[in-house]
C-alpha cells in the first residue's frame, strides 16, 4: 500500500463513516466475504459504477449497525451493505 | 407495397423512463413509477410513425448488463439476444438513458453494441437535464458512439417527436445493416474497460454543473436519517391506514345510501317474486355491498401511488433492509411487500427483481399475508358493526386503531413466518447482497396518478361486475332454491341448497365460532375475498325476507356474537381466500408444490388463529 504521509490511507469503503469522501483506488472482492463469488461481486460493483477513479461520498447510514450505507458514486446514489462495500478500496 | 412491421425494443438501465416512453409512443397505460425495477414483464404495443410505417415496440425490464442475474433481467437478455421462444430479434434497439445520469447506460450501450443490432441512444428526461444545467454535445456523442442519438421527454406532449422522425429515417435503410452477434458474457476486465470507455466519452461530450439535485439531498437528510427516517416511515404507514378508515367514510355513506335507495326502488316498483328477490337481494345487496368500498380502495392506491411516484419506495427499502434482514428477508423484498397492501398479485410479480432464489421464494410465500385491499371490505364491515367509533387518547379513532392492528398483525405474522422459513428450511443461508439505486425525488405527476387511480378503480368495478356478480348469482340461486314446500313454517332459506351445504360444513367451523351462513360465504369467497361480504349480504337479505331492509352491518351486529366477529377477523388475516393469488404463486415459482405449501400453511394459521381468538373471547365473556 502507498501509505505515506502525503497520500491518504487506503481503506475499504465498508469502514468509512458518514460524510467520508474519497476516490476509488481498486476493487478487492476477496476482502468482502460476500455471499457472491468474487467475480460476480466485482462485476456487479462495476456495473453500478464502482470503478477506479470514481468519486464516492458516504451520504447516509442505516440504524442497525450503521448498515446499509447510501453512497454517492459520481452522479448517482447507490445503497449497499457494508459487507459488500468492503470490496471497494478508497482513499 | 405494405412494408413489414418494424420491431423496436426498449432497453436501458432501470428507472430511465422506458415505460414512460412506451406509453407515450403507443398510448398505453403501463405502470410507471420512480424506483428501479417497476417493469418485470415484456409488453408489446403498436404505433404508426408520422410517415405511416407500422411499428411494434416492446417494453422490457431495466437492466445494468446483459448477464441476466434475476428473472426480470433474464427476460431482457433473452429478448435482446433473440433467445426468447418464438421471438425474432428486434430490428432496432432503442437504448433509453436518463440524461441526468449517463454513466451506467453508456456502459450498457457499449455492451449492447456487441449484439450487432442496429441501435439508437435516446437521451430521455432531457427536461430535467436542462433544468439542472447539464449540457450534452449530442452530435459529438453520436460520433463517438457510432450511432444516432436523440433527446426525448417521455412525459411531455410532443416530447417524442424527434425519436419518431429518426425512426422513420432509420427504418428506410435498416435491412442492410444487420451485423453478426458477437456478444458473450463480459469478463471483469472487459466490464471495467467498457466503464472506462464510457467515462471517457462522457467526459468529452457532457458538461455537468457542480450542483446536484439539492432538493433530494435536503429531503434525504431527514428521510434517510437513521432515527427520523424510521419515524417518518412509521408515520406514513400509520396515516395511510387511519386515512383508509376515517377519510373514506363520507363517500362510503353516500354510496351506501344510494344502494339502499335503489333497493327500495326495486322493491316498490317490481311485483313480489323471484325477479324482485334476484335484483334486490342478489344484485343490489350483494354486489352493492362490495362497491361501497370503492372509496377506501381508491385511498389506499392513492397513498401507494404517491409514494411510488415521489421516489420514496427505494428509500423505504434502504431503511428496512437490516430490520427485515433480522427476519430473514432481503431489503429488495420491501417494495413487493408494500405493493401487496394493494394486491398480492402485482406484489408477487414484483419479486422478480430479487436475484437470490431463496429470498425470492420466501417473499412470495409471505406476500399473501400482507393486508391486501380485498380484505378491507371484510375488515371494515365487521369493525363498523362491532367496534364502537369512539376516540382513544383524544385523537385516535378506535375503529382506525383496530384496522391498524389488523394490518400490523399481517405484517408481524409475515415476519414470523419468514423467520421460521429461514430458521428451519434454509439453515445454511448467507445473506445475499443488497444493492439498489436511490433515484432523485420527482414531483408526482397529477396525470399519472389520475391514470393509476382510474385503472385500479376500473379493475375493481369490473371485478365487481364479473367475478363478484357471477358468484352472487350463484349464491342467490343456492340460497333461493329449492323453494320451501307449501305451508312450511320455518324460514324459506332453511330449505335451500345453501343451508344444506352450510350446515354440512358447520361442524368443521363450529369450533372457531362460525355459523352456517359464514360457512357458505367462505366458499365463493375463494374467488375473491370481498365476495364473502357480498355473499353474507345476500344470504342474510334472503333470510330476513323482504321486511329486512337493514344494512348488512346491522344484521351482523344482531346475529353474531362479538367472539364470532373477532374470530372472523382473525380468519381473514391468514386465510388463503384468493384463487388468483394461488395461481400466480404457481406460475411464478413454477411449481404446484409451493402453491400447495402456501395454501396449507395459511389455512392452518387461519384455523389456529380463529380457534384461539374465539375461545379466548368466549372465556372473556364475549360469546
Ligand atoms: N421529468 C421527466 N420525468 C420522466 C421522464 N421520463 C420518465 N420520467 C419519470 O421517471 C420515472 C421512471 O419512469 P419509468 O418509465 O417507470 O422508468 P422505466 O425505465 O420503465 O423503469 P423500470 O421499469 O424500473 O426499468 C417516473 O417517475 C417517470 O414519471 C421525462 O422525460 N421527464
Ligand atoms: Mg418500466
Amino acid at each position: 500500500m502507498t501509505d505515506t504521509n502525503d497520500t491518504r490511507p487506503h481503506i475499504p469503503l465498508g469502514l468509512a463513516k458518514r460524510g467520508y469522501t474519497g476516490v476509488i483506488q481498486h476493487l478487492s472482492a476477496r476482502e468482502a466475504g460476500s455471499a457472491l463469488s468474487d467475480i460476480e461481486l466485482e462485476s456487479r460493483l462495476i456495473e453500478l459504477g464502482f470503478v477506479e477513479g470514481a468519486r464516492v461520498e458516504v451520504l447516509h447510514e442505516g440504524l442497525v449497525g450503521r448498515d446499509p450505507i447510501a453512497v454517492r458514486v459520481d452522479s448517482i446514489t447507490i445503497a449497499v451493505r457494508r459487507r459488500e462495500a468492503m470490496a471497494i478500496i478508497v482513499a | 407495397m405494405e412494408l413489414p412491421l418494424l420491431h423496436l425494443a426498449l432497453v436501458g438501465t432501470p428507472n430511465s423512463g422506458k415505460t414512460s416512453l412506451f406509453n407515450a409512443l403507443t398510448g398505453s397505460r403501463q405502470k410507471v413509477a420512480n424506483y428501479p425495477g417497476v417493469t418485470v414483464e415484456r409488453k408489446e404495443g403498436f404505433f404508426v410513425t408520422p410517415q405511416g410505417r407500422q411499428v411494434s415496440v416492446v417494453d422490457l425490464p431495466g437492466t445494468y448488463s446483459l448477464r441476466g442475474r434475476s428473472p426480470d433481467e433474464e427476460i431482457t437478455r433473452d429478448f435482446v439476444l433473440g433467445k426468447a421462444s418464438g421471438e425474432s430479434v428486434p430490428d432496432l434497439v432503442l437504448c433509453v438513458a436518463d440524461a441526468t445520469n449517463l454513466r451506467l447506460t453508456i456502459r450498457l450501450l457499449l455492451e449492447l453494441k456487441r449484439t450487432g443490432r442496429p441501435m439508437v441512444l435516446v437521451l430521455n428526461m432531457f427536461d430535467i437535464a436542462a433544468r439542472r444545467g447539464i449540457t450534452v454535445d449530442v452530435e459529438r456523442l453520436a460520433k463517438e458512439l457510432g450511432l444516432p442519438v436523440v433527446t426525448s421527454i417521455a412525459v411531455r406532449k410532443g416530447g417524442t417527436a424527434d425519436l419518431l422522425r429518426l425512426t422513420d429515417e432509420i427504418s428506410a435503410k435498416i435491412a442492410a445493416e444487420a451485423e453478426a452477434n458477437s456478444w458473450r458474457a463480459l469478463s471483469v476486465a472487459e466490464l471495467r474497460a467498457t466503464q472506462r470507455e464510457a467515462d471517457r466519452i462522457i467526459a468529452d461530450c457532457v458538461s455537468l454543473p457542480a450542483r446536484p439535485d439539492t432538493w433530494t439531498a435536503r429531503i434525504d437528510a431527514v428521510v434517510l436519517h437513521p432515527v427520523c427516517g424510521l419515524m417518518v416511515l412509521t408515520l406514513i404507514l400509520f396515516v395511510m391506514f387511519q386515512a383508509v378508515f376515517a377519510w373514506a367514510q363520507p363517500a362510503m355513506d353516500l354510496l351506501k345510501s344510494s344502494f339502499d335507495a335503489l333497493g327500495e326502488l326495486v322493491r316498490a316498483t317490481l311485483p313480489d317474486g323471484l325477479l324482485q328477490s334476484f335484483l334486490q337481494n342478489g344484485v343490489i345487496s350483494g354486489v352493492g355491498s362490495v362497491i361501497v368500498f370503492l372509496p377506501q380502495i381508491i385511498l389506499i392506491f392513492l397513498f401507494i401511488l404517491l409514494l411510488e411516484d415521489f421516489g420514496y419506495m427505494a428509500r423505504a427499502a434502504f431503511l428496512m433492509d437490516r430490520i427485515m434482514g433480522g427476519a430473514g428477508l432481503h431489503g429488495r423484498a420491501f417494495i413487493p411487500l408494500l405493493s401487496s397492501f394493494a394486491c398480492a398479485i402485482p406484489g408477487i410479480m414484483a419479486t422478480r427483481v430479487i436475484d437470490n432464489k431463496r429470498d425470492r421464494l420466501t417473499t412470495i410465500l409471505i406476500a399473501p399475508l400482507m393486508t391486501c385491499s380485498a380484505r378491507i371490505p371484510v375488515y371494515t364491515l365487521i369493525i363498523s358493526a362491532f367496534i364502537p367509533a369512539k376516540d382513544v387518547w383524544g385523537f385516535i379513532n378506535l375503529q382506525g386503531l383496530v384496522m391498524f392492528g389488523l394490518y400490523a398483525a399481517g405484517i408481524a405474522s409475515a415476519l414470523i413466518v419468514s423467520f421460521l422459513i429461514k430458521f428451519f428450511m434454509l439453515r445454511d443461508y448467507a445473506p445475499a447482497p443488497f444493492m439498489l439505486e436511490l433515484p432523485d425525488y420527482k414531483m408526482p405527476r397529477l396525470k399519472s396518478i389520475a391514470i393509476g387511480i382510474y385503472t385500479r378503480a376500473k379493475m375493481f368495478l369490473v371485478r365487481a361486475g364479473t367475478t363478484i356478480f357471477s358468484m352472487m348469482v350463484l349464491i342467490w340461486f343456492l340460497a333461493s332454491f329449492p323453494q320451501p314446500p307449501a305451508g312450511a313454517t320455518e324460514p324459506a332459506i332453511d330449505f335451500s341448497l345453501a343451508a344444506i351445504i352450510g350446515k354440512a360444513l358447520e361442524p368443521l367451523l363450529a369450533p372457531v365460532g362460525f355459523n352456517w351462513q359464514i360457512a357458505v360465504a367462505l366458499i365463493p369467497g375463494m374467488a375473491a375475498r370481498e365476495v364473502a361480504v357480498a355473499a353474507l349480504g345476500t344470504v342474510y337479505a334472503i333470510e330476513g325476507g323482504k321486511e329486512a331492509a337493514e344494512q348488512i352491518g346491522q344484521v351482523l351486529a344482531t346475529k353474531w356474537s362479538l367472539a364470532t366477529a373477532l374470530s372472523m377477523l382473525a380468519w381473514y388475516i391468514f386465510a388463503p381466500q384468493c384463487a388468483s393469488t394461488l395461481a400466480v404463486i404457481r406460475r411464478e415459482t413454477g411449481s404446484w408444490t409451493w402453491m400447495a405449501v402456501t395454501f396449507t400453511y395459511m389455512l392452518v394459521l387461519a384455523y389456529a388463529a380463529s380457534l384461539l381468538t374465539y375461545n379466548v373471547a368466549v372465556a372473556l365473556g364475549a360469546g
